[in-house]
């Protein structure tokens, strides 16, 4: 049963309404099991409920097999975290995308116990994040396999678990050894470690630690005014300012349940997408780099300088950091600035074009490119893609055109598609996104609706929770927020800010297995996966 | 023997001198490529004084193997420098080793260099030393029958006397020739780790070959070691040139011919560092188990030059 595309889903603005006949199987069924379900108010439809453990389950159970049995279902789940409600009593959290928005679950847990039911055997990559919510906050994933330390590395200073050396999973057999690479590393990178069992130049096993860049952003957040939260969530990580702040305002807005206004909803997609080109730029010349054609890397770094500095020249800050703040946008765009920015994006996408037609033709690249690292449509589904790595495997889902939220429903996305899965449907994916960002980034700027940029945010009174979800430039951004408003005080009980790095991570070690050695480093860039984001 | 002393010395000198300078002018060229700015034509000179003035950290573990290596391969390659006509073809060492003991010399260094990568019992020296002999054991063949085919026309295998012999027929593309130079050239990029094969600028330690190799050097032993890596790609230069391009290179010792002979050689080094810097930025870096393909049509064609010569006499 295809979900209906049609008006029946609940939107931003106004009171959404649901008609239970389209909506899409898992989220009937979940309707049904909680009847009290409602969406909150804000951008994307969120329904949040609080569950039982038993409701728990069954929501991960319905969702999961949704997806494992219909190939086209959006059913997934997005985030998982471990926080504390206003009273400080544990809470387990999970966020699933469903056809027709979020499905928001919260389960509170006994403050003895501290258990919550496993999802990892429903959901891949929730196994890692089940770690960290251990590490963390000590909850314990019922029946989970792998319980390893995960973001937290020296834990003994609160004698939770001693501080031993992290046990690799170890590949045995004639003539297996590992290679460690990392934390550091030879280039000027970001810390993760990575160890290879390895048969000859043959990956037999990656197996990534990560963590080190681990700072306790979600505590950090409850120490913090809403409002100047948005500051923190546009440091999570840095190449994805635009997208995490925005996710982060989205979810205050939405627990303050007030509409933005048209302007700043196009303003901040104009943001958005300047940092999509920008990124996209970056990464495509360092994979040519990367296998060894330089000359891509210096004509992307000129066009990725170039464009940066035309940030700089419209919001003061290169990578547009501070630009979204909750209410709206920081700065107006100026009338007199629309022609410049057409001319810019067309002139831009002249170029990448002639740079495409180069890397499309150059044998040398395309044979490091074609073949390198695939994930099929099938094994990406199972591990939960997300994002661009995950269209580059057939997993058609970009928040932008399945919630086309103001201004995107104007706009209407393209969605960029391959199924090949590999290195060079990945470069493919970021050509075809780099230059439909530079269409909409020119439709966007022409077609501004007028009115204010920034609307002052009032809080109100009590417990309110809202969720923002972004399609950022590597997958979906989502922030899970909860805030609590006593006459003028107003404080973040719980905040999450979760990077799709968490799906894709796992996902580069499925991509390198049966590859050769030394195409890690254009495989791990064609994913590009941050490690402050993750390591939060 | 004492007739080509002065030739021999400049020689030495020069190779010493200009094989830094030569690195230099490729990553020049390199960067004009690439629409960059380049950095000077003396960088690798500011690289080296750099790294001499550093002091010399040595990995736990590191046997005297691992310190004596680098002065060991400087020494191999310029002693291959010394044997090479650079500049003459008059060299009183050329006696000493002909073009097998050359190819011998190289091997030396790499084996070294590889024992070393291994001693400090790294992943990467060991990853490094690895993929170096796979290159080796399958680019020296080639080399050796590169040559042969020179040293078939000359009836010796003296490089002086093969250059002497080659410097003095009539200008005329030979068959044989032909196919050695091409084979050469392949050669000569495997061996020096140059793009597609080795890329001696990338940063990414899981794809280096000669960089995962020295990655535990530093300081003067890593100095020695980046200057025998240019004077092994002035070595190969010059013996391209030697081989394929012999003219102009002088026939005794009087300082006349000497002075003459050298702009020569600096003319035709700038203008093969051009040809490589032009062939490393259109090119991107094959896969490494592309190489041995790479390197055996290298021998292929080595050995079709050998036996074109033996077929046509040519």
């Amino acid at each position: 049963m295809e979900p209906s595309t049609g008006d029946s889903r609940p939107m931003q603005g106004g009171a959404p309404t649901h008609d239970r006949t389209s909506a899409s199987p898992p989220a009937l069924l979940i309707r049904q099991a909680f009847p009290s379900a409602r969406p909150m108010g804000g951008e994307l439809a969120t329904y949040h409920l609080t569950a039982t453990q038993a409701q728990w389950s069954m929501a991960a159970a319905a969702i999961s097999s949704d997806a494992g049995n219909r190939p086209e279902s959006p059913s997934r789940l997005i985030a998982l975290w471990g926080a504390s409600d206003a009273d400080g009593r544990p809470l387990a959290s999970a966020v699933y995308g469903l056809a027709d928005g979020l499905l928001w679950v919260d389960l509170p847990l006994d403050p003895q116990s501290r258990q919550y039911p496993d999802l990892s055997r429903a959901f891949f990559f929730a196994g890692r994040m089940q770690r960290a919510i251990f590490d963390l906050g000590g909850l314990r994933a019922i029946g989970a396999d792998d319980v390893r330390p995960w973001l937290v590395h020296a834990r003994d200073a609160d004698a939770r678990s001693p501080a031993t050396d992290y046990p690799f999973v170890r590949v045995s057999g004639a003539g297996v050894h590992e290679i460690a690479v990392g934390p550091v590393h030879a280039g000027i990178i970001e810390p993760g470690h990575f160890r290879f069992s390895v048969s000859g130049e043959k990956v037999l096993r990656l197996e990534a630690r990560l963590g080190y860049k681990h700072k306790g952003i979600d505590a950090r957040y409850t120490q913090l005014d809403p409002i100047l939260a948005g500051r923190l969530a546009g440091r999570v990580s840095g190449d994805s300012t635009v997208a995490h702040a925005w996710a982060y305002c989205m979810a205050l807005e939405s627990a303050a349940g007030i509409e933005l206004p048209p302007r700043a909803a196009w303003l901040r997609a104009l943001m958005l997408e300047r940092e999509r080109v920008a990124n996209h730029l970056g990464d495509l010349g360092a994979l040519a780099n990367d296998a060894g054609l330089a000359f891509g890397l210096a004509h992307f770094s000129r066009l990725r300088e170039l464009w940066l500095r035309e940030s700089d020249a419209l919001y003061a800050h290169r990578l547009m950091m501070d630009q979204v703040i909750p209410g709206g946008v920081l700065v107006d765009l100026d009338a007199s600035m629309v022609p410049r920015i057409g001319q810019a994006c067309r002139s831009m996408a002249e170029e990448v074009q002639r740079l495409r037609a180069i890397y499309d033709e150059h044998p040398g690249l395309q044979d490091r490119f074609r073949g390198t690292g695939t994930i099929s449509t099938a094994l990406a589904r199972q591990l939960g893609m997300t994002g661009l790595a995950g269209r580059a495997s057939g997993l058609g889902r970009d928040l932008r055109h399945d919630h086309p939220g103001q201004p995107w429903s104007a706009l209407s996305v393209h969605l960029c598609l391959s199924s090949q899965g590999d290195v060079a449907a990945r470069v493919a994916i970021r050509f075809d996104e780099l230059l439909e960002s530079l269409r909409l980034i020119e439709a966007i700027a022409s077609r501004l609706p007028p009115g204010t940029h920034h609307r002052a945010l009032r809080l109100p009174q009590g417990h309110h929770c809202g969720a923002g979800a972004v399609e950022g430039w590597r997958g979906e951004v989502l922030v899970g927020l909860e805030i609590e408003v006593k006459g003028d005080r107003s404080r973040i009980v719980r905040c999450h800010s979760h990077d799709p790095s968490w799906q894709n991570w796992p996902a580069l070690e499925h991509a390198i297995i049966g590859n050769i050695v030394p195409d890690f480093p254009l495989i791990n860039k064609s994913f590009n996966l941050s490690y402050a984001g993750h390591d939060l | 023997m004492a007739s080509g002393l002065a030739g021999q010395m400049l020689a030495i000198l020069a190779a010493l001198a200009l094989a830094p300078i030569l690195s230099g002018w490729v990553a020049q060229c390199r960067a004009w490529l690439q629409s960059r700015s380049a950095p000077p034509l003396w960088q690798p000179w500011l690289v080296l004084h750099k790294l001499f003035l550093r002091e010399v950290v040595l990995a736990q573990g590191a046997s005297p193997l691992f310190s004596a290596v680098p002065f060991l391969v400087f020494a191999c390659m310029v002693t291959a420098c010394a044997i090479i006509p650079t500049l003459s073809t008059d060299l009183p060492l050329s006696v000493v080793a002909d073009a097998v003991a050359l190819v011998g010399v190289l091997a030396l260094a790499r084996v070294l260099l590889s024992l070393a990568a291994m001693d400090i019992g790294t992943a990467f020296g060991s990853l490094g030393a690895r993929r170096d002999m796979l290159v080796g054991f399958l680019a020296e063949p080639a080399l050796l029958m590169v040559l042969f085919t020179a040293a078939l026309g000359a009836h010796s295998t003296a490089l002086a006397s093969m250059v002497d012999v080659l410097a003095h027929r009539e200008l005329a593309i030979l068959p044989s020739l032909a196919f050695a130079g091409v084979a050469f050239t392949m050669v000569s990029v495997a061996e020096n780790g140059r793009i597609p094969v080795d890329n001696p600028t990338t940063h990414l330690e899981l794809t280096m070959i000669h960089e995962a190799l020295i990655l535990e050097y530093s300081g003067p032993h890593l100095a020695l070691i980046e200057w025998a890596a240019s004077l092994k790609l002035f070595a190969y230069s010059c013996i391209g040139i030697a081989l394929f391009f012999p003219w102009g290179l002088a026939a005794n010792d009087s300082p006349l011919a000497l002075l003459f002979a050298l702009p020569i050689l600096v003319a035709k080094l700038a203008l093969g560092g051009a040809v490589l810097a032009v062939a490393e930025s259109v090119s991107a870096k094959m896969r490494i188990f592309r190489v041995p393909e790479y390197l055996a049509i290298a021998f292929v064609l080595a050995v079709i030059g050998v036996l074109v010569h033996i077929l046509l006499g040519s």
